[in-house]
């Protein structure tokens, strides 16, 4: 039963050994560390760069343009925003040259609340990746989804983004969910591709023997079956959402739980099928809220589905505040939280059209 | 021009360039200031909207692009050029009237389907990376390329070319860090041709180091400024920066001093200027002292190609612009069409 951390680490792994993944690197992500997160440790394509976001996602571009498929880091998406125009770019270099080039590389960051991380560790990213065409756009909530999900990124031919919720790297699968080949027993897990404590210098990871999991971009997951309303989610929030309605469901509230997975392509069609089957709409994320992706959701739920809707769909979603504060309390209030989450999926289930 | 030479490069740059390289290179500068005062004229007939080039800089690009490696793939140069790099795309052997097509932004525009700015170049099978009106990523992606040559060994390298005024961006900056990584150093030649302005901005404002090349000193760089006006010189000294690069692996950077012969770009009038040194008539005068050629094959050279262009731009006037549906065409790349190198 691997957590999410471990499962980024055996997808980068089975990609390096199987589909030609040539380099993994950002700050800190080579030995001895390997990574913030501990993502990338044992991987033998792993290496230190420059503390320097510009110089890696630049890089990362260059070696998608030479062919070799790359996944870089960075450290925190809080210290991606100086990027933004070399991600532009990076989306642009197949369409502005009208199919001359394409770029395949992974960007992976970590994003989100729910770490008490203070201001520049705790921004989403998710509404300014949307923003950006011409990228691929992943965000697990399971392990068994970071492990196919970034493998899909990984083979893709075009830039791709993989943001990884940060208060569920640790978060283990459920079972069922586990990814084939890897040892039931976490601590046996652990004991083959944890890095031990200390001088690391003669350690090497034993790789259990895992299958490819492409997740394909653009279906999404229903996580719990619902008459009642729909929710849609994804990232650290959705775990959140699928509770929520657990407990509701105890109050008679039957609530059908989306988790989106990639926010582009995004699987509008499951979203359709489902709003159109209970005529209600919830659209949950950390991120500001506004201009936030599930604004964009509720626009075309609005568009398309207008006389389906038994009542107004509605957005939770982070509050439009510069940051978010340290102090628990702050936290708190700043990002959807399960009560909030689950007295936003009671309103939109009993409001009166 | 004064040298920053760290260690001498390893071939002594005084060889003689033989007269049919002279001559071959005289073509290929009046071919490309022909070409852009041909776009110069679309833009002021209508037939564009925006022009930005490189007139006054043919002395240091066409050598430079007589000595690119041209091909696709690592054993091959990548060149990470810049929107006045017009000359060097014609001595790697463009079709000048490629250009006029993305001047005009029609849909046989090879370069990008009408979709870019002309002189925005994009060649996938000479590994010309697509050219962006953003000031200086194109140092820091040329970084990624560097990688995978340096990986991948032989002697291909990656050539970066950009302005003065954008050597203030941090991204020039990361590059001097990263490609003279001790863990790695890359086979990068750095290209900066300094024409001392930034649109209407004078260097001499704005910057106070001497010497742009001095900055290489900082990461143990081989570094020089030379002048990007002579021709023989610049065909010399990218000569010997690029066989350093290439044999040794590591980077070089060369300032080129150049002029700039119609301001910045159509938006600042794109009038010709008459205080600016221009390379083609102080290499013409050499060649006449030379007896290589005479006033009058020169300017019939000339003719013949403004001749050559004023036809071309008549057909390119005709031929189709873009449909507007066509948006929606390569935002991606499907993976049946990957091909091979990518």
């Amino acid at each position: 039963m691997s957590t999410m951390v471990q499962a980024i680490r055996m997808a980068l792994h089975v990609a390096e050994e199987r589909h030609d993944l040539t380099d993994v690197f950002g700050e800190d992500v080579g030995p001895p560390l390997g990574g913030a997160f501990t993502a990338t440790q044992g991987i033998k394509v792993a290496w230190n760069s420059p503390l320097d976001e510009r110089g890696i996602v630049g890089a990362s571009i260059g070696l998608g343009l030479a062919g070799c498929r790359n996944v870089a880091e960075i450290q925190f998406c809080d210290y991606a925003f100086n990027t933004i125009d070399l991600m532009k770019l990076a989306g642009l270099q197949t369409w502005s040259t009208n199919g001359d080039w394409n770029c395949p590389m992974t960007i992976i960051t970590p994003v989100g609340a729910g770490i008490r991380g203070s201001i520049y560790h705790s921004h989403s990213f998710d509404a300014t990746a949307t923003h950006i065409p011409g990228f691929k756009i992943a965000i697990p909530s399971t392990p068994r989804d970071a492990y196919g999900l970034l493998l899909s990124c990984i083979v893709d031919p075009n830039p791709c983004m993989f943001l990884v919720p940060k208060a569920l790297m640790r978060v283990r699968s459920q079972p069922g969910e586990e990814i084939p080949g890897e040892p039931g027993d976490e601590r046996a897990l652990s004991k083959m591709i944890d890095a031990p404590l200390g001088d690391r210098a003669k350690w090497q990871p034993q790789w259990p023997d895992t299958p490819d999991i492409f997740i394909p971009f653009g279906e999404a997951r229903t996580v719990r079956r619902g008459r009642d309303v729909t929710v849609v989610s994804y990232g650290r929030t959705l775990p959140s959402c699928k509770k929520a309605a657990d407990e509701l469901g105890q109050e008679g509230i039957e609530a059908e739980v989306i988790d989106l997975r990639s926010l582009h392509p995004y699987d509008w069609p499951r979203i359709r099928e489902s709003v159109k089957h209970t005529g209600r709409a919830l659209f949950v994320n950390e991120d500001t809220e506004v201009t936030n992706f599930g604004e964009h959701l509720i626009r075309r739920t609005v568009e398309e589905l207008f006389y389906d809707l038994l009542a107004p769909p509605r957005l939770l979603a982070g509050a439009f505040v510069p940051g978010v504060g340290l102090s628990d309390s702050l936290e708190m209030a700043s990002v959807p939280q399960l009560p909030r989450i689950r007295d936003a999926i009671r309103q939109v289930a009993q409001q009166q059209a | 021009m004064s040298t920053t030479s760290l260690r001498p490069v390893s071939r002594t740059p005084d060889v003689e360039l033989s007269p049919e390289l002279l001559l071959r290179i005289h073509d290929l500068m009046v071919k490309s200031r022909v070409l852009e005062e041909r776009l110069i004229a679309m833009y002021k007939q209508g037939d564009g909207f925006f022009w930005i080039g490189g007139p006054g800089e043919e002395a240091f690009n066409v050598p430079l692009g007589l000595l690119v490696n041209k091909g696709r793939g690592l054993q091959y140069d990548y060149c990470h050029f810049h929107y006045r790099n017009s000359a060097t795309l014609l001595a790697m052997g463009a079709d000048p009237v490629n250009t006029m097509r993305q001047m005009k932004n029609t849909a046989t525009d090879p370069y990008s389907g009408g979709r870019n700015f002309v002189n925005h170049y994009s060649i996938f099978e000479w590994n010309v990376v697509p050219v962006t009106s953003t000031i200086e990523p194109q140092y820091v992606i040329g970084v990624g390329t560097a990688l995978a040559q340096k990986r991948a060994g032989g002697r291909g390298i990656t050539v970066v070319t950009g302005g003065d005024a954008g050597t203030a961006e941090g991204d020039f900056a990361s590059c001097l860090i990263w490609c003279s990584r001790p863990a790695n150093p890359l086979p990068m030649l750095l290209v900066v041709t300094n024409n001392k302005w930034g649109i209407s901005t004078p260097w001499s404002g704005q910057h106070g180091e001497k010497r742009i090349s001095d900055r290489g000193k900082s990461f143990g760089i081989e570094s020089k400024t030379i002048d990007g006006n002579d021709p023989e010189v610049s065909y010399r000294e990218i000569s010997a920066a690029m066989e350093y690069v290439r044999s040794e692996r590591r980077p070089f950077l060369l300032e080129a001093m150049v002029s700039r012969l119609y301001g910045h770009s159509s938006a600042s009038g794109a009038n010709a200027v008459a205080d600016e040194a221009d390379c083609l008539k102080g290499f013409e005068k050499k060649l006449e002292e030379r007896k290589l050629l005479t006033r009058q094959q020169m300017d019939d050279l000339r003719h013949k190609y403004a001749q050559e262009l004023q036809e071309a731009h008549r057909k390119v006037r005709q031929e189709p612009q873009p449909k507007g549906d066509s948006i929606y065409q390569n935002v991606f790349l499907d993976r049946d069409k990957v091909r091979e190198g990518r």
